[in-house]
Order: structure tokens, then C-alpha cells, then sequence
């Protein structure tokens, strides 16, 4: 996978997860917006009820968001391989290894973990 | 009468209660064992129970020689909490987990176990190295370190009433297991997360955490008195390979081990993979000599 198919993984975040009918149900009770920085890329995640309603891509001036997961193209390059390397292999493991971090608001990430670890590791499946 | 007889197969694990005092109180603990030989007592991992080991148990390599034994902590699986739990925090210490495993051990009449033990389980076994190995044949740790610093700072994400805790307690845990490891295996374990009692998993990794940093004392650990064997799996970022490979370096004659393709739970993510590793473990012990 080359670094630039990062962004067009990320892009594809609405049709991966609102085909799939039981993320969709186990988000029913989320909505927020959260932020995807990939190296100085950022993205708005906008979920309305477990849904992708849209990943905006910036630079932003001024927007809110809950929360932030922030790691380099790269990390999220081998987050996304079919079988990703130890320490590239969950969001976490990526944030104790100093490549990711976690940022804002964490009530609405750690109340709908599960699924927001779905969201985010949805594009893996997709295969390299 | 044929259509009375068992149409199953029934697994050999057995499962009874043993009425223990710990730190003066009662508690009702329960436990399951199968095989029979060199008695070897399995510790679950923190938030967890003894279910973990029901593989192992039913592993015939292993109770061939081996009477496996895996009891539910106080507060976990289907040993209760003590009387009086509805007016306490649950906190489990470095001492009273000790003395958990002295009582459990001398109730039984285990004459010099083997005791095999993950996470909180894999800690405390250092423990048992450096205070008492004499009352042990050999000790197991998975997943153990003498120190592992932490990957987030607030375990009150584990207990609070806006967070659900058997669903974050399953999601974080997620991360710690291996891809490789089957899909079953991975969310049995998991399941054993979702199930646990609020805030228990919480206060196990107080002796996880807070009183659980051993760095100034597992260099007195004297594997000449009983053998220490350290394994730990590639794919578990809360205690490392290297977190391991720092404590094994402390400590002489300690065996060290890095597992492919497991995280943190060995036994129960991916059964099938580490009896790999400890089916050599065992033999070694029960034939020291070879």
C-alpha cells in the first residue's frame, strides 16, 4: 500500500461502514464529530447515529470536534495492512508506542469504543 | 434405557467451592480442575476469571501429567465478593494476592505446585520466586514484567456510569490480543472482560499498577530454588517483549520466551499456538532431569 492510499482509504469510510449493518447498530447511539490528522492532514469525521455522514477533508480554520486521533500516513499505512505488525495492530498499541495520540473529549470515544475501533480499522478490510 | 445414557461428551473439568479466610474474612471461592499428576495452579488475568485455563484443561498432553487447577479470584467468575463488598472499594494488593495463592494452595494440600499465572497473574509469580520458592516446584509467568508503564492514566475510564464497563473493559482488552488469533478463542476471551463485576477490573490493576513495581527486588529472585520461566507474547503492547526481556535480563537462570502471533492472553486467545511453547515448558518440568 503506498502512504497515498491512506487518504483514499479514509475517504472510503462512508461506504465501509454503512454497509455494515451491525456497526451501524452498535454506533445507533453516537453522534459526534471527531478529527483524523494523518502527517498535517486533518479530517472531520462526522457520525450521526452510528452513520458516516461525512469525512471532510481540511485544512480547517476553526472547527470543533470531540475528539482527535493523530498519527503519521505512515502509521496508519501499517495500521491498515491485512495483518499489521506488533504495535500497529490497534489504535492503543499504536498510542503506547509513540506514533499515535489521542486527544480532546474522551467520553464519547471510550463510551462507544468498540465501534469507533471498528470505524477507524474498517479500511483493513479492504485488503492491501 | 440406552436413550438415558449421556448423548454428549462431557469435558473432564470439574468445578467446586472452597471456603477460605482471607485477611479475616470469609469468602467462597471457587475453582475447576482436570487431570492428574503435579498439581499446576493457573491465575487468571486482572478483570477476568479461571475460564481462561478451560483449555489447557482440556488439553490431554497436559493433564496426562498435570492436575490443572484454576480458581475464580474473590470478586471474579463465580467466586463472590466477601460480605460487606456493597460498602468497600475493591482494591486488590501485591500482599493479599500473595497470601490468596499461599491459602488456596495450603486448602487444597498442594504439595509443591507448579503455578503458572498471566498479567497480574505472570507479576505476582515473581513475587512467589523471591518469598517463597520453596513451596513451588517451578513457576510460570505470561505476560509478566516487573514493571510495565501504563497506556492510559486513568483506570476510572473502567468504572464510571456514563462509560459502560463491561464494554470498555472488552474493547480496550481487543487490542491486546493477537490477529492472528481465531476468531473464537478472541472473543471468548473478550466475553470474560464484558462480564466482569463493576470496577473489579479496576481494582486488580491497582496491583497491577500502583503496587505492582517490582524493579528493586526481582534481581533477589534465586532460580536455583525454583526455576523461573518468563514468556511473554510479540503482539501485547501493556506488557512487552521487551518489559520481559528487561526483567529476565535481572534475573539469572530465568527463562525467557517471546511467543509469535500472541498478545496478551496466550491461553485463551490462541490455545492452539501457545501450547507450542508450553507444552516443552511442562516436560522440562516434569523431567528435570532430561
Amino acid at each position: 500500500m503506498a502512504e497515498s492510499d491512506v487518504h483514499t482509504r479514509i475517504a472510503a469510510l462512508p461506504e465501509l461502514v454503512n454497509a455494515d449493518a451491525l456497526l451501524l447498530r452498535r454506533g445507533r447511539y453516537l453522534t459526534t464529530t471527531f478529527l483524523v490528522e494523518m502527517d498535517e492532514v486533518q479530517y472531520l469525521v462526522r457520525v450521526v447515529e452510528g452513520r458516516i455522514a461525512s469525512v471532510e477533508r481540511g485544512p480547517f480554520l476553526m472547527r470543533p470536534w470531540s475528539f482527535a486521533v493523530r498519527a503519521s500516513a505512515d502509521a496508519w499505512r501499517r495500521f491498515w495492512e491485512p495483518v499489521p505488525a506488533p504495535g500497529y495492530h490497534d489504535l492503543f498499541a499504536m498510542k503506547k508506542l509513540g506514533v499515535a495520540r489521542v486527544e480532546g473529549d474522551l467520553v464519547p470515544l471510550m463510551a462507544n469504543l468498540r465501534y469507533v475501533k471498528d470505524v477507524l480499522a474498517a479500511p483493513r478490510r479492504r485488503g492491501a | 434405557m440406552a436413550d438415558l445414557e449421556p448423548q454428549a461428551p462431557l469435558e473432564p473439568i470439574v468445578g467446586r467451592y472452597l471456603r477460605l479466610d482471607l485477611a479475616g474474612r470469609p469468602h467462597r471461592v471457587y475453582f475447576e480442575e482436570a487431570g492428574q499428576g503435579i498439581p499446576l495452579v493457573c491465575l487468571h488475568t486482572a478483570g477476568a476469571d479461571g475460564r481462561q485455563f478451560r483449555h489447557l484443561m482440556n488439553d490431554e498432553a497436559v493433564t496426562g501429567s498435570y492436575r490443572v487447577i484454576a480458581f475464580d479470584m474473590p470478586w471474579h467468575g463465580k467466586s463472590l465478593p466477601p460480605a460487606g463488598w456493597q460498602d468497600e472499594e475493591y482494591r486488590l494488593t501485591t500482599a493479599g494476592y500473595v497470601d490468596l495463592i499461599l491459602t488456596f494452595c495450603r486448602a487444597l494440600g498442594l504439595e509443591r505446585p507448579v503455578v503458572l499465572g498471566c498479567s497480574i497473574g505472570g507479576k505476582i509469580v515473581l513475587e512467589l520466586a523471591r518469598l517463597h520458592p520453596e513451596r513451588f516446584r517451578a513457576l510460570i509467568g505470561l505476560e509478566s514484567a516487573a514493571y510495565q508503564a501504563p497506556w492510559y492514566d486513568d483506570t476510572g475510564w473502567l468504572h464510571r456510569p456514563d462509560v459502560h464497563g463491561g464494554e470498555v473493559c472488552g474493547a480496550l482488552m481487543s487490542g491486546l490480543i493477537a490477529p492472528q488469533s481465531p476468531e473464537e478463542t478472541r472473543w471468548d476471551t473478550l466475553w470474560g472482560y464484558m462480564q466482569g463485576g463493576p470496577g473489579v477490573f479496576k481494582g486488580d490493576l491497582y496491583c497491577y499498577r500502583e503496587d505492582g513495581d517490582f524493579r528493586d527486588r526481582v534481581g533477589r529472585i534465586d532460580t536455583s530454588r525454583c526455576p523461573l520461566y518468563l514468556l511473554t507474547g510479540e503482539y501485547d503492547f501493556s506488557c512487552t517483549p521487551d518489559d520481559t526481556r528487561w526483567t529476565a535480563d535481572r534475573i539469572p537462570g530465568a527463562r525467557l520466551t517471546i511467543m509469535t502471533e500472541i498478545g496478551h492472553f496466550p491461553m485463551s486467545e490462541n490455545p492452539g499456538q501457545f501450547r507450542k511453547y508450553l507444552l516443552p515448558v511442562l516436560d522440562e518440568i516434569r523431567l528435570p532431569t532430561r
